[in-house]
């Protein structure tokens, strides 16, 4: 039986406690990164959701956990709305995959 | 480019059986990238569909939550959220696809006390805002879940594809034409050796011939 995790600042993480959540604030990015890989060492998290606002920064953190089959680091916005950073994401993976952005074309 | 070896016939067999291994192994391959690629642009596209509309539900619920801190304290706020109505618990199994173990996720919620429907708190102290957007919430949490299954499996598959692209084109244009042009060359070696040797037979037997018409030359002499 595994958790979910989610980092980011107070504002945005505070309504995921009501959903059972396992709420974890950052003040910056670093103490994100901190506890991403504390999160990810237990092994008690399948999925840990960051905040744009953070992931973006701490991009090369995530990128190690990338090809483990867990946990799943997921970008969603935040309060502060979306950066667009979780749709790079993909759009990077569906480059390395096929060559060229082919689906996120604008 | 080539391989060194000797031109011999065991090494032409050698390389022969080698050469339909790569080809065969070019061609399963080749099937898994397609295949790979297949599931993954569908896997894509649907991501980015539930993308979109988590991140435009999540907004609302941003919003909601907004509303509800600007009337209530936010003291009181956390207080009410700190203790959870339900306990996320996330089972996961393993799927294989094209080779790849993805995770495949099952949320469910334990609930942890009874009463008081979809909050764990009382309702003196906080407004109907945070009722509403808790409940606004919850309902975005299947997507959610559903949105990290699909993009773990998404950043799996992207790798295998991206591995397995490689083979492909190192077999397609490094190891296929090599053994190609080797197996060219021992052949042209090897036909090479045939006509020099039937070149020398045919050398042999000239002078061979020719020695014995001397033979009989000098015998017809001696007799008359």
């Amino acid at each position: 039986m595994y958790k979910i995790g989610i980092i980011g600042d107070r504002d945005s993480v505070l309504g995921f406690m009501a959903l059972g959540f396992s709420v974890f604030e950052a003040e910056n990015s670093n103490a994100a990164s901190e506890i991403l890989h504390r999160l990810a060492k237990s092994e008690e998290y399948a999925i840990v959701f960051i905040i744009e606002n953070y992931s973006c920064e701490i991009e090369n953190d995530i990128q190690k956990y990338k090809d483990r089959p867990l946990p799943a680091i997921i970008s969603i916005p935040g309060q502060k709305g979306s950066n667009g950073y979780g749709m790079t994401s993909m759009k990077k993976a569906v480059e390395r995959a096929v060559g060229a952005d082919i689906l996120f074309k604008d | 480019m080539e391989i060194r070896a000797n031109p011999t016939r065991m090494e032409l067999k050698k390389i022969q059986a080698r050469y339909t291994t790569a080809r065969r192994g070019h061609k399963l391959l080749k099937d898994k990238r397609d295949g790979l690629m297949k599931s993954f642009l569908e896997l894509v596209r649907e991501d980015k569909e539930l993308r979109e509309r988590v991140e435009s539900s999540l907004k609302n619920v941003y919003g909601s939550f907004n509303a509800a801190s600007a009337v209530s304290n936010p003291k009181m706020m956390q207080q009410a959220l700190i203790v959870p109505k339900k306990e996320c618990n996330l089972d996961v199994s393993f799927k294989n696809t094209m080779s790849v173990t993805v995770p495949v996720f099952s949320g469910k919620f334990v609930e942890q006390a009874q009463g008081t429907g979809s909050c764990n708190y009382g309702f003196a102290f906080t407004s109907g805002e945070l009722d509403s957007s808790v409940r606004e919430l919850g309902s975005v949490m299947k997507d959610l879940i559903r949105m990290a299954e699909l993009e773990k499996t998404a950043q799996l598959l992207a790798e295998e594809i991206e591995k397995t692209r490689r083979r492909v084109n190192a077999l397609e244009y490094i190891m296929i034409p090599k053994y190609i042009s080797t197996m060219k060359t021992i052949k042209m070696k090897l036909d090479e050796n045939e006509r020099g040797n039937t070149t020398r037979l045919m050398k042999v037997k000239d002078m061979m011939v020719a020695q014995q018409l001397d033979q009989r030359k000098s015998d017809e002499a001696e007799d008359e």
